[in-house]
């Protein structure tokens, strides 16, 4: 159970670099325009800025867990926590379609270097993860932009969603809730945004999973009890499929430490795209130096981290008999 | 002892190695008949386990069985390809391997692993389950180990499960590599007798793969001993025992510490030698301490000097000792 | 201890010098290194390789790229290859400046805690392991705003964020070295501890860090580059390639491809050659090891 000792200490670093280590948050923000002291006096105390560090870090430890964000610095009185929530579905659903796309490529392509090892093809597959995961991620969208939506115009270039289509609003996961009340047009419309962050996403995180794949599935075919399943008869398609789960098990547990490189990614690729997650808005309020609320947002990437932790673990543990028993 | 259940007739099995070569097993033959226990007694690289797997069919490249057959029940499980070879695997003739804690797919349940046996080979799901259980129980274990993983259990209770699964199908022959090299001298026991508990009552042969003669002498009917990938000597064990033929069996025999004898067992001098370049003639002269002339230009025949018992050695060429 | 220090040495060296060591490593170490000293090259030798300033006005804005400007002209009209060549510096600089810090910082306090262990070790290697598995980025951007966007803090931030890496990568190799017989004996002679770690264990220490050293310059590039098209890094109009390639995502549907192009083709580049020299370099010790 780690997750909240390593959620704590992150949470204690946050708090350190972005409360702390600025200074004056508010003078940083406000004091180049010629606003009387006491007023800003007054926005410190509305902020609860005046109190002592430790005083304010353990009110706002209690208010987190309680859901509450505070207020934005700089647009005053809008609730951070209400915001975050209007970003996170965002974020999430290109998240997971990173996800799915980066695992896709990497198993294919892993796969198929394992079964044709030795040949051209494998090296070229696995030289082809290895540089795919160097490339800048704005620079492989804003080329996927240039190409497919501005020369090629199969495919929108930013943004989530045709306006027009008037979707609404469920769950907050536009290809779910397109679904769910019915608006293909919407579908269509989401699903055609969605493409090409996700293939940058997940195609610059691919790179690992041929590796791992082909290793791992390369050693399940060569191991003994492979051998066995020949010995008795077993159909070499069965086979595979058998070498296959044993070699998916290190590809969850390395999912999951890849989490936080997703979350690096994404960020990355919702600037690129002008996708409205988290993303952006931390890049919005970094602008703004409104710090409230960029701690709040890397306050809930570390939760992230520690949940996705431990999911993974479960996974893992549902794949992998030894682990349970 | 009718026809032979197994006849292995002059199988060759090359290596096509980087660094050349290596002729792993040179024409060798024997037969089985059924309930047999062959053992097959050679050195670590003398061939014996290569030819344990090209019985299946199964030598993993660079290895290639250059010439031979391999008849069980009739069937040359050498010319099959595709499909047929798959099926014969597991019901016709099948295998046990030395290491079961690398042997059993570890994510797997055992019951599961025995279960795709039959039903990879048609047999409807129903009756597969009645064998499992009835399998499982044949080996000696609880039929609720069915659903155990194989971690969970001990090497002795994995070795039963792997030969459970080879045993499934009731194939006509099974070949054993090492079996219980792994395991300490109890479960030894409790092995082999399962086995020959199996090969009494359904009439499997077996063949048994090992470097351990004490093994041999205790347990198998046949014993074929094998040297740098030839068979030089082949018979009922009472003879290969007790009246051993061949220089290297003797030599072996001798080299084996036996608690009744008052002599110190003398290691034979020498070593094997190096496949990719054979010695001329019989692969053995260079440490025979009776090696002939003819024993370095030409490769002795296969001869029968008593009934059942057979010898490659230039002695023995006119049908009985000479020299 | 020279002999153990020129031993690492040759065994780097090795991968750089032909030898009867195999090729792939070789090759790999080649090719990366060859991108990395062209780009070294084009950041010293800038001056040389245009006649333009990237901070003035070159020519006529949004020009594609022509004999004039091979790399085109941007919104204010700088001269885009000159930018590039300038813009090498900038990135170079950063990236030296934090690895080095990084190192500073991740070496020393790896080897101690790896040597001493006990609770302080504990401490830190959980502090290690909150910060490693924190995302890189998200790391760097709050130091970034934290400090101040510049091109020193830029440097601080992204240092800051491969400490762990090194650190990690220390400890576990002293942990393992530590228990090596020549160590028992250096302190049985009654070395100095801190004798025993710099001059005994350190040298082994040698080629593992320099693979790391590779890798995280890789990272480290993107990570600038990030920085700079967020705008924490450097700030205009020092020419920075991460900077133009967020300028050029403004024109994007206005089709000026050679401002998105080339800026983010010389990170992908000198990203791509840090991590061939690091690949290349871990394979030569992996083979060396077996």
């Amino acid at each position: 159970m780690l997750i909240v000792p390593t959620v704590l200490i992150l949470y204690t670093l946050v708090f350190i670099v972005l409360r702390i280590l600025p200074g004056d948050p508010v003078l940083a923000v406000l004091g180049t325009k010629n606003i009387p002291p006491e007023q800003l006096e007054q926005i410190r105390h509305n902020l609860g800025l005046d109190k002592p560090y430790i005083v304010q870090y353990f009110e706002y430890l209690w208010n987190v867990l309680h859901g509450d964000f505070g207020t934005s610095m700089v647009i005053s009185g809008r609730s951070i926590t209400a915001d975050l929530l209007e970003r996170l579905p965002a974020t999430v659903e290109l998240a997971i379609a990173g996800l799915i796309v980066s695992l896709a490529i990497g198993i294919t392509t892993g796969f198929i270097a394992a079964t044709k090892r030795d040949t051209k093809l494998d090296l070229g597959l696995r030289v082809f993860g290895s540089v795919t995961y160097t490339l800048f991620i704005p620079w492989l969208g804003l080329m996927f932009q240039l190409i497919f939506a501005v020369w090629l115009r199969w495919l929108p270039a930013s943004g989530r969603i045709d306006p027009d289509v008037g979707l609404e609003t469920v769950t907050g996961f536009y290809i779910l809730d397109s679904i769910i009340t019915g608006n293909m047009e919407a579908f269509r419309s989401a699903l055609s945004h969605m493409i090409l962050p996700a293939l940058t996403l997940g195609l610059v995180l691919s790179g690992p999973y041929t590796r791992l794949v082909r290793t791992n599935l390369v050693k399940a075919l060569e191991s003994n009890y492979v051998l066995a399943y020949h010995a008795r008869g077993v159909r070499g398609s069965r086979i595979l499929l058998h070498a296959f789960r044993n070699a998916l098990i290190p590809v969850v547990t390395y999912a999951g430490l890849q989490f936080a490189l997703l979350l690096g990614g994404a960020v990355l690729t919702e600037t690129t795209f002008d996708w409205p997650g988290i993303g952006t808005y931390l890049v919005e309020k970094v602008s703004y130096r409104d710090y409230p609320a960029i701690q709040a947002v890397v306050i809930v990437f570390a939760f992230f981290v520690g949940v996705i932790s431990l999911i993974v673990d479960l996974i893992y543990a549902l794949l992998d008999p030894r682990i349970r028993y | 002892m009718s026809k032979p259940i197994l006849i292995v007739e002059d199988l060759t099995v090359y290596y096509y190695t980087l660094k050349g070569i290596v002729r792993a097993v040179e024409e060798a033959s024997l037969k089985a008949y059924s309930s047999d226990l062959v053992a097959l007694v050679g050195e670590s690289g003398s061939g014996k386990s290569t030819l344990g797997y090209a019985l299946l069919n199964l030598v993993p490249p660079p290895g290639r069985i250059v010439k031979g057959r391999v008849i069980v029940n009739g069937v040359d499980v050498l010319s099959l390809r595709g499909d047929e070879l798959r099926k014969a695997r597991g019901s016709l003739i099948s295998m046990v391997f030395q290491d079961p804690f690398t042997t059993l797919d570890p994510v797997r349940r055992v019951g599961d692993q025995i279960l795709e046996v039959l039903l990879e080979h048609g047999v409807p799901l129903e009756e597969a389950r009645e064998r499992v259980v009835e399998v499982i129980r044949a080996v000696g274990l609880p039929e609720r180990m069915a659903r155990a993983y194989p971690h969970q259990l001990s090497g002795g209770q994995r070795q039963r499960i792997s030969i459970a699964a080879a045993i499934a199908l009731k194939p006509r022959v099974l070949v054993a590599d090492e079996p219980t090299t792994a395991l300490d001298v109890i479960v030894q026991k409790q092995i082999m007798d399962l086995l020959d508990d199996v090969r009494k009552t359904t009439g499997m042969a077996i063949i048994l793969i090992t470097h351990d003669i004490a093994l041999a002498a205790e347990r198998a009917t046949k014993i074929a001993v094998m040297y740098a990938g030839k068979i030089v000597e082949y018979g009922p064990k009472d003879k290969v025992i007790g009246d051993p033929l061949h220089p290297y069996t003797k030599a072996l025999l001798k080299s084996v510490p036996d608690i009744e004898s008052r002599e110190w067992p003398r290691p034979i001098p020498g070593t094997p030698p190096d496949l990719r370049k054979p010695p001329s003639g019989c692969r053995f002269h260079p440490r025979c301490p009776l090696a002939m002339d003819i024993c370095k230009r030409k490769s002795p025949n296969i001869v029968e000097v008593e009934p059942h018992h057979y010898v490659s050695c230039w002695l023995y060429e006119g049908g009985e000792a000479s020299g | 201890m020279v002999e153990i220090l020129s031993k690492a040495l040759t065994r780097i060296l090795s991968t750089i010098i032909p030898s009867r060591v195999s090729g792939r490593g070789r090759a790999l170490v080649y090719a990366g290194l060859a991108i990395v000293l062209a780009i070294v090259f084009m950041a010293i030798a800038a001056p040389l390789l245009t006649p333009y300033d990237p901070t003035r006005r070159a020519g006529r804005s949004f020009q594609p790229p022509s004999w004039e400007h091979p790399f085109g002209t941007n919104n204010l009209g700088y001269d885009m290859w000159a930018r590039t060549v300038y813009g090498a510096r900038t990135v170079l600089i950063v990236v030296f400046l934090s690895i080095v810090l990084s190192m500073a910082m991740g070496v020393p306090l790896g080897l101690f805690s790896g040597y001493y262990g006990g609770r302080i070790d504990r401490a830190l290697s959980m502090l290690m392991d909150a910060i490693y598995a924190f995302p890189s980025l998200v790391l760097a951007i709050s130091l970034a705003v934290a400090l101040g966007p510049s091109l020193f803090n830029a440097a601080i931030a992204i240092a800051v964020v491969y400490v762990p890496t090194y650190f990690r990568m220390v400890r576990g190799q002293v942990l393992s070295i530590k228990e090596e017989l020549f160590v028992e004996v250096a302190r049985a002679l009654g070395i100095p501890t801190s004798r025993i770690i710099f001059r005994h264990i350190l040298p082994h220490l040698i080629p593992t860090i320099m693979v790391v050293f590779s890798l995280s310059a890789a990272d480290a590039v993107l990570t600038e580059a990030a920085l700079s098209y967020l705008g924490l890094s450097v700030q205009p109009p020092t020419p920075d390639w991460g900077y133009d390639l967020y300028k050029g995502k403004g024109f994007v549907l206005s089709g000026y491809w050679w401002l998105i192009f080339f800026p983010g083709l010389m990170i992908t580049l000198l990203a791509t050659g840090f991590a061939l020299i690091g690949e290349g370099l871990s394979e030569q010790i992996r083979r060396e090891r077996l």
